[in-house]
Parts: structure tokens; sequence; C-alpha cells
């Protein structure tokens, strides 16, 4: 392990980056907090596919990988926000924990 | 020895961890979302150290310029600025953090005892722009993902417009 910057550094960072997203979606209560450690999570994999990518000859098609992810992040974002309205209109909170009207 | 590269990589690691430490154990929602824009803007700027310069671009415009407006949005629309209520709780603190620890440990594990299929590239394969190389990917191997990936921001689009004026439902029994 050398301070150089190589492949394995990029990722690193990108793993911590993901396990930090995936203990926001498990612990937080406000469903909008939940949706950005869904956004730490897509950055992360986009850091792995840009930085395979670059190590393995710059091939171009990891970068469309990414962009897809992109995509789809987007979308992701646009719908569950307007579920997220929907639910405070009717509910007049956002704690998922709170939401469970179909469980009782 | 370290050169100007890999100084710039740790500061940009470094933006990008603590920026996100702070969004995912900040107590107030508002500081987590403008937290959560410095780690985007460090993925950017690991996106320019990995010689992305097109995916950089795009970062910015539709993390920052989009998503995070609409997170800042959803943030505004959905809590009683008036109340308390804007600090958000956790749950289930213990489990999650070993859950995440253990993830973290075993990518890291993984990553370091790997023996990746690396391929050295010269350096004027990385100093080219990659827009071209994107475009002709675009229309040749990726056409179908790529249609497919317009139908769905259009749905995606009509969707959330729909979904978000819907009038009040009857109160549920």
């Amino acid at each position: 392990m050398t301070f150089t910057v190589s492949l394995n550094h990029f990722i690193f960072v990108s793993a911590i980056l993901f396990s930090l997203g995936i203990y926001a979606v498990l612990t937080r209560r406000n469903a909008i907090m939940v949706l950005m450690g869904i956004e730490l999570i897509l950055n992360s994999a986009n850091i792995n596919f840009v930085a395979f990518s670059r190590y393995a000859g710059m091939d171009v098609n990891g970068h469309l990988a990414a962009i897809f992810v992109i995509f789809l992040a987007a979308c992701e974002a646009a719908v569950a926000l307007a579920i997220v309205l929907n639910i405070y209109k009717q509910f007049n909170t956002v704690n998922v924990d709170e939401v469970s009207t179909m469980k009782d | 020895m370290l050169n100007l590269y890999d100084y710039i990589f740790y500061f940009f690691a470094i933006v990008i961890l603590g920026s996100s430490f702070v969004v995912v154990f900040s107590r107030n929602i508002v500081h987590s979302a403008f937290a959560l824009l410095f780690t985007f803007f460090g993925v950017a700027g690991f996106y320019v150290l990995l010689s992305a310069d097109f995916l950089a671009i795009t970062q910015l415009l539709v993390y920052v310029g989009g998503i995070l407006v609409l997170l800042l949005f959803g943030v505004m629309l959905t809590n009683n600025i008036v109340n308390v209520e804007i600090k958000s709780g956790t749950m289930q603190t213990l489990p999650a953090s070993l859950i995440a620890a253990l993830i973290a440990g075993l990518l890291c594990g993984i990553f370091y005892v790997s023996n990746w299929y690396l391929v050295p590239t010269t350096p004027e394969l990385l100093n080219n722009t990659t827009a071209v190389a994107i475009g002709y990917a675009f229309i040749t191997t990726w056409i179908l993902p790529f249609e497919v990936a317009s139908v769905v921001l259009l749905v995606a689009m009509i969707g959330a417009v729909i979904i978000a004026r819907r009038e009040k439902a009857p109160e549920v029994e």
C-alpha cells in the first residue's frame, strides 16, 4: 500500500462512501434523508465505474454506464419526491416508521 | 514521492468523506442537504482526476443543478419550518452501524487482496476529450439503452407531475 494514487485509492473512497450511504438509509427516519443516502450509494457506484474504466485502458463504456446511472438517479429523485409530497399531504409526516397504515 | 496529482486526490477524498459524514450524522436536515453539495462537487473532482471530463460536467449539471435543488424543495415543502420537527431522528443506530462497518471492511478487504486486470494507458489517450467517443458509443453500441432511457425520463417526468398534483384522497378509515 503506497501513498501514490492508484486504482485502489479511488475504490477505497467509494467503499467508505457506499457504507455511509447504507448507514443513512438504515437509520434515518425522514424519507428525504433516506433519498440522500441513496444518492450517496449511487455516487459511490459511479466512482467505481469511472475508476475501473480509467485503469482498464481508458475504455469509454464505463463512462456510459455511469451516465445511465445518473439518468436513473434523476428519474428516481423526481418520482420519489412526488410520492413523499403525497405522503406528507395524506399523513402530515414524512417519517418512514409512522407511515404504517397498510401494516395495521 | 507524492506529486501534485496525489495531493489533489487526497484533497478531494477528504472533501468527499468529510462532507458525507456531515450528511449522514448531522441532526439538521438542511445541513445534510448542503453538505451533500460538497460531496457532489468532490465526486466531480474525482471524475476530472480520472480524466472523465464529460462525466464531470454532467455530474455538476444533473446532481448539483437538478437533484440537489429537488431535494431542497422536498425539505422545504415537507417540514413545517415553524415547528421544531426540522430535526430528524435516527433509529436502530447500533445494528445499522455494525452492518455498515461490516460492509466497509468487507469491501476494502476484497479490494485490497484482489488482483485487478489493469491496462496501462498512454498520456495522449488520457488528455483527449471523451465527449466524441461517448457520442459515437451512444449512437452505435448503446443505441437501445439510450432510447429506453429517453422513454424512461419522459415516463418519470409525466408520472412525477401526475402523482404530485393529485388532490387529497378521502381520509383513510
